[in-house]
């Protein structure tokens, strides 16, 4: 009954909280930047005048793409909020990316395919270290079973403390922030015009704004896990540490440039092999 | 809620400027002026966009790239002239590559007069523009029904 009401909650209220998460990044980062910033509810007036606007599309598969993106994505998330296996939820995280890409690439635009060769490669980059999270939560708590997770006596992040610091590296990747804003980009100007989302507009593009807000919270849920034990004051804590990650990811996407390609795969790679790799030599010595 | 002027992406084309418009352009998005209080996003994407700002005169080379940044956009979009030469060709109106103003190729909704266009006048241009677009969208959606 609880894991109905929490996947419930989730479906109806991420992207709510995705947007109000969305416009307080952009008032933090305009106040970072000496400016006012747009409203609050900026991100709601942006989705709805998109889905407002006359509907210009390139091809007929691509609305479809970007809502299997939007759908698979809802999924991955509901296994999350519902206590299923978070492998699963990592491994369907995945499929929903290769949806955007197709949808990408499914037009002529050099841009956009540059975009998704792009977001491929981001894939790369972050992969190994989302599966040695999975993995080593498991060497923490003996099950990959979310509901299992979040029932341990310590919080997990006392045993993987490496791994967070990993997940949050690589979480810029999913989140969009610079430096590793390669596909595509929150700011306006990028070297591939909108890189993936280029020939997106509309109706098309809304979707592909409101899955985002998903995969935001769905990402920020994965990071609570590090926290959440069986105390109840854990989750407050949890919601508190998210908070604080996300607005670490907001500074860092102020203070740093887009990198080159070749700089995410290896720092992302390093940062893996450092700080996932050795968390996880000491919990498989350890526990 | 979905009034397109809340929030209206906006395209920055130069058709043949001398770039002096354009630095006022980028102006407008710096601490000072920062038009993002409005919800204005400086896209470079035709298809993403609501607003059309284009500095600078037509000539044959810039003549059918305007035609077609403005064919790439999506109902209801506006066009805004920044500079004099954009709204008649200005100092370089009698040039021989010139064709003139902006709206010798495309319909333009907003003229913002100047050499350089100052920022201010490019904020109440814009500004005017979201009237414009709200207007167009009632329209459409009258038409629709």
């Amino acid at each position: 009954m609880k894991s109905i009401v929490f996947v419930a909650a989730y479906l109806v209220f991420a992207p709510f909280l995705g947007g109000l998460l969305d416009g307080v990044d952009r008032i933090i980062s305009a106040r970072m930047q000496r400016r006012k910033g747009p409203v609050l509810l900026q991100p709601f007036y942006d989705i709805g005048k998109l889905l407002s606007k006359e509907q210009i599309a390139v091809n007929k598969v691509q609305l479809l793409l970007n809502l299997s993106y939007l759908v698979i994505l809802m999924i991955a998330g509901s296994l999350l909020f519902g206590g299923a296996d978070l492998l699963m939820v990592l491994f369907i995280l995945s499929t929903a990316d290769m949806f955007l890409i197709m949808a990408a690439s499914s037009d002529s635009s050099p841009y956009a395919n540059m975009g998704a060769n792009r977001e491929m490669l981001q894939m790369m980059a972050y992969e190994p270290l989302t599966l040695l999270v999975a993995v080593g939560f498991y060497l923490t708590t003996g099950s990959f079973h979310v509901s299992d997770i979040v029932a341990a006596d310590v919080s997990a992040v006392v045993w993987m403390p490496g791994l967070l610091v990993g997940f949050m590296f690589t979480a810029a990747i999913k989140f969009r922030k610079s430096p590793f804003d390669l596909s595509t980009s929150h700011h306006a100007h990028q070297e591939m015009v909108k890189g993936l989302t280029t020939e997106m507009s509309g109706t098309t593009l809304a979707i592909m704004n409101i899955a985002e807000y998903y995969e935001m919270v769905l990402l920020l849920g994965i990071c609570c896990l590090f926290f959440v034990n069986s105390t109840w004051w854990s989750w407050i804590v949890a919601v508190v540490l998210c908070g604080v990650i996300f607005f670490l990811e907001t500074l860092w996407d102020n203070v740093s440039a887009r990198v080159k390609w070749k700089n995410v795969l290896y720092s992302c790679w390093a940062v893996t092999l450092v700080a996932g790799g050795v968390n996880i030599l000491f919990l498989m010595l350890d526990k | 809620m979905n009034k397109v002027s809340k929030s209206p992406w906006l395209l920055h084309y130069d058709a043949s400027s001398c770039n002096g418009c354009d630095i006022e352009v980028l102006d407008c998005l710096t601490p000072k002026y920062d038009i993002e209080r409005f919800g204005i996003i400086n896209t470079g994407d035709p298809f993403q966009a609501d607003i059309l700002l284009i500095t600078g005169g037509v000539n044959s080379q810039t003549a059918p790239v305007v035609k077609q940044i403005y064919s790439q956009m999506a109902e209801p979009k506006v066009v805004v002239a920044v500079g004099i030469c954009a709204c008649t060709g200005g100092v370089f109106k009698e040039c021989y590559n010139i064709k003139g103003g902006i709206d010798t190729v495309i319909p333009v909704d907003v003229y913002v007069p100047g050499c350089a266009a100052r920022p201010e006048s490019i904020i109440d241009g814009v500004v005017r523009a979201l009237q414009v677009l709200d207007d167009k969208q009632a329209a459409l959606k009258n038409k629709e029904r």
